[in-house]
């Protein structure tokens, strides 16, 4: 069913308070089980020999050595696994390259990056393993390799793929290219929107990529038994989807594979795609033994997706009134090893904040010898509006203009029409602007070499694909089985409060759980900031359908018409004493007697949901930039976003803060570094830095609720929408404090003092 | 290989294992023992993740050889809640949603809880300062610092 459930103002006891949330005690004593906390009788320990090359032709493989080796019982490489075409495969909605997925598993003609694996090999033991893995003998041919996106879109450069042609143009290329797709969005006339200007603000910007930086690493345990039928348990936010890859890659049936989705330990869409699962079953069913697979934080930030990074030119074009006539941008990706960058998403959030005239941008998706790129909270959003929000900036000076005035007068609204498709509805960018107007720390004083950054964000969110079971249980309690993975942010906690609020019953009433695969139809993955959206209404939907039923059931008891019979607070009464007159009866009373009238009471929700909400947030923040060593402290942070109606207000507040702080080690801090190698020289959180208490204040957030008319409680989705400002927030601030634009992520220590000292110099 | 017996205590329990010379305390305790409530993020010490009180001091569990545990007295979070009570620190987590995927968690609250026995009235930035070890990529330390500080207040007596 396509769904959707539309608003309903009503009163709310349950929704928008701040019940303790039902993972609490198991994540607080140790209990609750993570990937790599898994075991099974008999395991082995699986391990993966990488490549030490950014490009090289496989020549040989021998595993003979290995495979001799007391301990050792499989060893899998390239000839395990099927040939895939090289085409777009469905898996629900969802579209994927097969070719690539067993590619980028497990190398077959040529190693594509550092950390690229070339085999797997399960052991009785992890240095068994180990040592299996140094036994194996590969023989190369090192090819020189491309880093670099702007290198890597030459002609000439080293190809990493024979047989891909640049899409989206036309004619078809005659020869092959890391440029996999360009693409191209835009409407009006972008050539008349600069004539009409009289102020053009143009700048070009570099990134580098970063990685998701979830705290645990990948970790799967796999068994496959003699009868072709395979379990998984796996750190995922989609096992729906893990399954199916599995499926596909294995030659298996969907319905073979059970895979119980284990607590995940932070994903933020790095775990939306299968690295060691497909390996781990093979390596079981080679064996025939269960077989665990653990990354380590290494093989995490060297082979599992980072970011892309990008080169990104913006410019834009203005009435001195401030009045936005042009907005182009050159998006330039980079994919990683295969094909599918988020350039798409950046292309579409670049400019989604203003309502625009004539806009044009021109994507490319490019393959580099770096590991393929993973989503990565708002997939590509923040690396555009990076640039696009530092140049809103430098043209609201130029114009004299208050930055959040400015964004008002060009702000979107209700009924924009956006630059990729639909006209926006009902949306709460120009409350957030206000209200971070409004906000004491936008005009709380700064010191000496401090300054002020605002920018703002846009996120579409998504529904897709939802199912859950509500179960009502024989004491009138309920189990709510949910298929959409509580990636950390407390969703199974906001589902029950909805199931408890349509109820009208406690929020201890309802356990809420994620079912494993085998119980549940298909679910999209938790992704798109969809799963109290989508979830939310899947859960209000068999919500609904119980209490139904249960006057259905009371009808029956009390024989009166069904019409007579309401739901309110948890029992079923009389609409009204004119229309009938029987006692209440409370949930768990009719929950002892279903048995005896018709037998076990559940709600099931099988849904598209349709309808999200996009989201939008605006950013203050106060930096203070110390000019001897060049480092940027965060002096005082505030995110302002509308999320449509916040079902616990402290996971939202959770996500808000959350994502600004990733938001601000993109800013400050993370980069992957490659050596001329292109070996990447820092795969550990020594050198790859992520923020840690000490770098930071308090983030205060605030919630504006701007509902959503296509769902029930209003909910739009908020995960994503806090990572996207922070960047070029910072930047503007940095401008702010010290005068200099710095257009080169990250803004860190030896980035400043360079642009402090290249400014000094230039003034001598 | 031959293997390393070793005897010590955790939680209170005196315990005997057997390790490979190589393995560390964290693997031990994992692996050996199956307590798997001490979490590993790194292994080369940059987390925290793997945090325990050895002899009262705060260590990385993945920093020291499980052999090196001989006759040691050990406090993993297994051991924080007595019997169904949570520690003020584990209860003010909940409440204050500090901990959103909980994978940092266990090590936050050792680490934390080592903290307010040194200092049972820190400051907002000596906790960050003492918590600087301990990575969270959830939850931007805000709520942690504030179930920190929040938890000292009541262990006071405040
Ligand atoms: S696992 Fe020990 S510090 Fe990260
Ligand atoms: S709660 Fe997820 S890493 Fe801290």
């Amino acid at each position: 069913m396509s769904a959707t459930l539309k608003y309903q103002e009503k009163e709310l006891k349950l929704v928008g308070t701040r019940p303790l949330r039902p993972d609490g005690v198991d994540k607080v004593t140790g209990r609750a089980r993570f990937g790599a906390d898994y075991n099974l009788p008999g395991q082995l320990i699986g391990k993966v020999l990488r490549s030490p090359h950014a490009l090289a032709r496989i020549k040989s493989i021998d595993t003979s050595a290995a495979l001799a080796l007391p301990g050792v019982k499989a060893v899998v490489t390239r000839d395990d696994f099927a040939e895939m075409p090289d085409e777009m495969a469905a898996v629900g909605e969802l579209m994927i390259n097969f070719r690539d997925v067993t590619r980028n598993m497990m190398a077959r003609e040529k190693v594509l990056y550092d950390g690229h694996p070339l085999a797997a090999v399960a052991a009785t033991g992890e240095s068994v393993a180990r040592a299996a893995l140094a036994l194996i003998k590969v023989e190369y041919e090192v090819l020189p390799h491309a880093i670099d996106v702007v290198e890597a879109m030459k002609p000439g450069a080293p190809l990493l793929h024979e047989h891909q042609y640049t899409q989206g143009v036309k004619p078809k290329p005659d020869r092959p290219s890391n440029v996999a797709k360009r693409l191209e969005f835009g409407h009006g006339d972008i050539a008349a929107g600069f004539r009409q200007a009289e102020v053009i603000v143009e700048r070009e910007f570099n990134t580098k990529p970063v990685h998701q930086g979830y705290i645990e690493p990948q970790a799967c345990l796999a068994s496959y038994s003699a009868d072709g039928q395979a379990e998984l348990w796996t750190s995922t936010q989609g096992h729906f989807v893990f399954r199916a890859q599995c499926a596909k890659v294995l030659q298996m049936d969907v319905s073979k594979i059970r895979v119980t989705p284990t607590e995940i330990g932070g994903g933020f869409g790095g775990k939306n795609n299968i690295y060691n699962e497909a390996l781990a079953i093979a390596l079981s069913r080679k064996s025939g033994h269960p077989v665990k697979m653990v990354m380590t934080r290494e093989e995490v930030f060297s082979s599992t997706g980072p970011t892309s990074g990008a080169n990104v030119k913006v410019k834009l074009g203005c009435t001195r009134d401030g009045k936005i006539t042009a907005a182009e941008a050159e998006l330039n990706f980079q994919a990683g090893a295969f094909p599918g960058s988020s350039v798409n998403q950046a292309s579409m959030c670049a400019f989604t904040r203003y309502d625009l005239a004539n806009v044009r941008i021109v994507g490319h998706d490019v393959t580099v010898n770096r590991p393929k790129v993973a989503a990565y909270r708002a997939p590509g959003a923040p690396i555009a509006v990076f640039g696009v929000e530092s140049v809103i900036d430098e043209m609201a000076k130029k114009l004299g203009i208050d930055p959040i005035e400015f964004r008002l007068r060009n702000a979107a609204k209700e009924g924009t029409q956006t630059y990729y498709g639909p006209k926006l509805g009902p949306i709460g960018y120009i409350q957030t602007l206000e209200a971070a107007r409004a906000h004491p720390h936008y005009r709380a004083p700064l010191g000496p070499n401090q300054g002020r950054g605002v920018a703002t964000g846009f996120w579409f969110n998504i529904g897709n694909e939802t199912t859950c079971s509500l179960n009502l249980q024989e004491d009138g309690t309920l189990t709510l089985m949910l298929g959409t993975i509580d990636v950390a942010g407390g969703s199974r906690a906001s589902m029950a409060m909805m199931v408890a609020e349509e109820l009208g019953i406690e929020f201890d009433r309802v356990r809420p759980f994620v079912g494993d695969t085998a119980s549940l139809g298909f679910n999209f993955l938790t992704a798109g900031s969809r799963g109290t959206f989508a979830s939310g209404m899947a859960s209000v939907i068999a919500a609904r359908q119980v209490i139904e039923k249960l006057r259905q059931r009371v009808a029956k008891i009390r024989e009166v018409p069904l019409e007579a019979v309401a739901w309110k607070d948890g029992h079923a009464r009389p609409v009204d004493a004119t229309v009938a007159q029987f006692a209440p009866m409370s949930l768990p009373e009719i929950a002892r007697m279903a048995g005896k009238t018709g037998g076990t009471i559940a709600g099931h929700a099988e849904i598209n949901a349709q309808g999200a909400g996009p989201g939008f947030g605006t950013h203050i923040v106060d930096v203070e930039v110390d000019k001897e060593t060049g480092a940027v402290k965060i002096l005082r942070y505030t995110v302002v976003q509308d999320v449509g109606k916040a079902i616990h207000p402290a996971y939202v507040e959770g996500q808000l803060q959350g994502g600004a702080v990733q938001g601000i080690g993109w800013a400050l801090n993370e980069e992957y570094v490659y050596g001329e190698d292109g070996v990447l020289q820092n795969p550990g959180f020594l050198d790859y830095r992520i923020p840690v208490a000490s770098d930071l204040p308090f983030i205060d957030t605030v919630i504006v609720e701007v509902p959503n008319p296509n769902h029930p409680y209003g909910v739009r989705g908020c995960g994503e929408v806090p990572i996207i400002a922070p960047m070029a927030a910072i930047a503007n601030a940095i401008e702010n404090a010290i005068g200099l634009r710095l257009c080169e992520q990250p803004l860190s220590p030896p980035r400043v003092l360079k642009a402090i000292d290249e400014a000094a110099a230039a003034r001598r | 290989m031959s293997r390393n017996h070793v005897s010590a205590t955790v939680n209170g329990d005196q315990v005997e294992f057997l390790c490979e010379t190589g393995q560390t305390l964290l693997e031990a305790l994992r692996d050996e023992l199956r307590l798997t409530g001490t979490k590993e993020g790194c292994g080369t010490g940059d987390c925290g993740a793997c945090s325990v009180i050895v002899d009262g001091r705060l260590v990385c569990a993945c920093l020291m050889l499980a052999v090196e545990a001989e006759g040691k007295a050990i406090q993993t979070i297994e051991g924080m809640a007595t019997g169904e009570t949570l520690h003020p620190l584990q209860r003010k987590f909940i409440e204050h949603a500090a901990l959103q995927c909980g994978i940092c968690t266990p090590g936050i609250l050792i680490a934390a809880r080592s903290l307010l026995e040194r200092n049972p009235n820190p400051t907002e930035d000596e906790v960050r300062y003492w918590l600087a070890g301990n990575l969270c990529r959830c939850t931007g330390y805000h709520k942690i610092v504030d179930a920190v500080l929040d938890a000292a207040r009541e262990m006071r007596g405040g």
